[in-house]
């Protein structure tokens, strides 16, 4: 394949020279764009989708890596936090209920104006305001109020202690005087944004895509890559088409595409590890799936390793709970393998018995109930197929149907639901609410509507404990208590897979979220690439 | 040629703008009505994928802030009111104000749109002429499959093709854009490029109608008694087919010329989804699975008007060139 490929693409860029030959006037100035010996000083990067807005105030970039802000704090590749427009990291004070961070000096907006402290308090009583429309608003409810003390130095007062509100502050800060004056909903601001990031916006053509210039005057220094074009292309056959024809840089692409492009010389394959899981929610109200004999039956008989080799091929992890393998705050001991005998003991002693069809039954209730998956995901289609099967083997019958979220959404109480989820930053921002009872059922929030008082206890130290020690052991707890009853079937951890032109050195990966647009992928950190001597 | 008649011309404008409020205030009233029946849920489509993790409060809270739950009459009721005044409103899912969004992207579908209809009229009656000379040669023949052929295909059909085939087996044309990904500003030669596939699969999905109207109406008209005569009176053959045959047999393709307006938008809309033409179409869909009323309103009114203007210019170049036909009467 790969060698009848590359010969092919040699000719197509010979024709295409030739065409640019003949329509001379057709070429960009620098060439800037095509493939090969393109200069390492303009990328072009082809994602699926791109941002409803580029305000911050309505959720832009809330979680970093958003080009054209800082926030307070930010990420490194481990995503170990490290300040930004702060000088150093938070003091905690009060128990853990007043964060109070410094300012960098000098730091200011590409219009030339400096950073202050009242820019920051601006942001965040922006964000909190019930009249704007901020999805997601309610990750700060911690937050009872902030204010400034003097020009460089703010404070955040939360009502109750929270270990994780210093990731939360990786929150993306605007200019008061650009955007104070506008409706923060519809205002000019979510189209031409002004930031203090290392990239400045020069266009945006919607559904097409979005431009971006180095910010010279950065305060961590000017980027080596000057020009930074996101080509937004919904296709995934499209885009690899593209960046095999040059005209693309970079691209997010799913496994099997990514793989045609392994043998390339001229392009490495990065392959980002995430906390993107895929799950079957197991709503607690239905009969059968809120059964803890049932739950386990069905952790037990699942064959994840089968899914992540089959459905993924081989790009992901099995998936022993919501957290994956390699994070810190991972509990080693909750591995587990498939292990179908037990499944069918456990089901027998419950007294689910085997019934003539196969399908188990217990006071005459059959072991049967329906799991959902949003149309047009393949992805999830195929893992709730393998779901199906795996569990019919252990005498459950799962009947698999899709449709859209609005089919979805109203059934979500009784019927389980091939879901995907995933956040990074802290434990506590994927985990409260996913499990704890008191979200159960609430929008997409706790969607099993599962409640488990171990759970929450658990939750409920992990978010207000200051101790890491004292942290980890209550996710620990967490996590054993989700194997004793596993109201979610966690099945894998999905690889998020990125193909990009051998040019540059520093392209690295984080390990992503379940949401992966625009600030993940090895361009994540593109203001630090240096081009390959 | 005597000179025009511009009186009787801008009568007949005037009438057609009069009876144009009427259809329009129905076709927005109705495009809110329909807007309102969908199943898409506006709150979701403007959170986009954070929706799919938001927790009840978030939801009810954007539910409220965009006014989505009050009945559409009255919705339909306010923009009106404030579109007369000229404020065409705010699009909630482009974050943009409507006027913006139309004024970025409707000069594009146009150039689209006439650069197609142009090849499209001149190209067909270049054909139906060459066809209708000799009915039943070789070139008739295949003039008229092809035509019916065409006719019958799908446009993004034919534009997924020509994708297919010029841009990844050639590679000689762009699959896709305005302009090269990584080019910042719109050059015209890049634009050329970029303009080809597009504006010629919607010519061409256009073409077969113009062919057939152009063969069947010259073919009849060189049957008839004027070209008889003129060929008696020993005319070139050149000045019987252009100047006698064509010019009565091009009366019907007048009419054509009206109605293929809405087929054009429509074709339109899925030529540059296809190709990622940044027009109005990509707007329109957004728009409809948005639930996004001012700017689904304001693309509605403008395809509406396009269509009665497509009317009203055949019926002024009816009147204009055939003589039993009266302005005033129209």
């Amino acid at each position: 394949m790969t060698t009848r490929g590359i010969p092919r693409r040699v000719r197509g860029a010979a024709v295409a020279a030739a065409t640019a030959g003949v329509l001379a006037a057709c070429s960009a100035p620098g060439g800037g764009g095509t493939g090969g010996g393109a200069s390492a000083d303009s990328v072009v990067i082809g994602v699926s989708t791109e941002p409803d807005t580029l305000s911050p105030l309505l959720g832009y970039g809330k979680d970093g890596n958003s080009k054209i802000f800082d926030g307070l704090l930010a990420r490194e590749a481990d995503l170990e936090l490290k300040p930004a427009l702060a000088k150093a990291l938070p003091e905690v004070g009060d128990g853990g209920r007043t964060y109070t961070y410094t300012l960098r000096d000098g730091v200011k907006f590409s219009d030339g104006e400096p950073l202050t402290a009242e820019d920051v308090v601006f942001t965040y009583r922006t964000v909190l305001d019930d009249k704007t429309n901020n999805t997601a608003k309610s990750e700060l409810d911690a937050l009872e109020e902030v204010r400034a003390d003097g020009d460089d130095k703010v404070v955040f007062t939360l009502k109750y202690p929270y270990a994780g509100f210093a990731a939360r502050t990786v929150l993306p800060i605007v200019p008061e005087h650009v955007a104070g004056d506008q409706d923060p909903n519809t205002g000019s601001f979510n189209t031409e944004p002004v930031g203090t990031g290392p990239y400045v916006l020069t266009g945006w053509s919607k559904g097409e895509k979005l431009t971006f210039k180095a910010n010279p005057d950065y305060w961590g220094g000017a980027p080596k890559v000057k020009k930074l074009t996101m080509a937004i292309i919904a296709d995934d056959d499209v885009r690899a088409t593209r960046l095999r024809s040059g005209d693309l840089d970079g691209a997010v692409l799913p496994p099997n595409l990514a793989a045609t492009f392994e043998d390339d010389d001229g392009r490495k394959t990065y392959r980002a590890t995430s906390y993107d899981f895929r799950a079957v929610t197991l709503p607690t109200g239905h009969p059968v799936t809120g059964d803890t004999a049932i739950r386990r039956a069905l952790d037990l008989a699942v064959d994840r390793k089968a899914m992540v080799d089959k459905i993924l091929d081989g790009a992901g992890r099995p998936a022993y709970g919501p957290l994956p393998l390699d994070d810190d705050w991972f509990a080693q001991d909750v591995a587990r393998d498939r292990d179908l005998d037990e499944a069918g003991r456990i089901l027998d002693d419950a007294g689910w018995k085997p019934g003539k069809d196969g399908v188990r039954a217990k006071d005459g209730r059959r072991a049967s109930f329906t799991l959902y998956y949003p149309s047009g995901d393949k992805v999830r289609q195929d893992h709730a197929l393998a779901y199906a099967s795996d569990a019919k083997k252990a005498g459950i019958e799962v009947k698999v149907e899709s449709g859209t979220w609005e089919v979805i959404e109203p059934r979500m109480k009784s019927d389980a639901v091939l879901a995907g989820f995933g956040s990074t930053g802290d434990p506590d921002f994927g985990l409260y609410t996913l499990l704890h009872s008191s979200l159960a059922g609430d929008g997409f929030n706790n969607m099993a509507r599962y409640d488990n008082p171990a759970v929450d206890e658990a939750l409920e130290t992990g978010r207000r404990s200051q101790d890491p020690a004292d942290r980890k052991a209550a996710y620990d707890d967490l996590q054993r208590a989700l194997v004793k009853n596993p109201g979610y079937t966690f099945l894998t951890h999905i690889d998020h897979l990125y193909v990009l032109a051998d040019r540059w050195d520093g392209p690295t990966t984080q390990t992503e979220p379940h949401e992966h647009g625009f600030a993940s992928g090895p361009w994540w950190n593109v203001e630090d690439w240096q081009p390959k001597k | 040629m005597t000179s025009l008649p511009w009186g009787a011309m801008a009568r007949l404008t005037a009438r057609r703008a009069l009876l144009a409020v009427p259809v329009l205030l129905a076709v927005t009233f109705g495009a809110f009505a329909l807007a309102a029946a969908s199943p898409f849920d506006p709150v979701k489509a403007y959170a986009g994928t954070a929706a799919l993790g938001a927790d009840r409060e978030t939801l009810d809270r954007l539910r409220e802030n965009l006014g989505v739950d009050r009945p559409f009459t009255a919705r339909w009721w306010e923009w009106l009111t404030s579109a007369v005044g000229g404020d065409l409103g705010h699009s909630s899912v482009m974050r943009q104000p409507v006027t913006e969004v139309i004024g970025e992207r409707l000069v594009w579908s146009v150039l689209l749109c006439a650069v197609a209809f142009a090849v499209a009229v001149l190209l067909g009656t270049v054909l139906g002429v060459l066809a209708a000379r000799r009915p039943g040669s070789p070139l008739d023949r295949a003039v008229t499959s092809l035509s019916y052929a065409l006719e019958a295909a799908p446009v993004f059909w034919i534009a997924l093709l020509a994708v297919w085939l010029f841009a990844l087996e050639l590679d000689v044309l762009p699959a896709g854009g305005l302009t090269d990904t990584g080019s910042e500003h719109v050059t015209a030669g890049q634009l050329l490029s970029h303009l080809v596939l597009p504006a010629g699969v919607l010519a061409v999905s256009q073409l077969p109608w113009f062919t057939l109207y152009v063969r069947q109406g010259v073919g009849d008209a060189l049957a008839e008694d004027p070209v008889r005569g003129a060929r008696a009176r020993g005319l070139s053959e050149r000045t019987v087919l252009l100047g006698h045959a064509l010019r009565s047999g091009l009366l019907p393709v007048l009419t054509l010329i009206g109605s293929r307006v809405p087929e054009l938008i429509t074709g339109a809309l899925l030529v540059e989804t296809v190709f990622s033409w940044p027009g109005i179409a990509a707007a329109t869909v957004e728009a409809a699975t948005a639930v996004d009323f001012p700017l689904l309103a304001a693309l509605t009114t403008l395809a509406t008007a396009a269509v009665l203007a497509g009317n009203l210019l055949a019926d002024l170049l009816y009147g204009l060139t055939d003589p039993r036909v009266k302005l005033s009467e129209m």
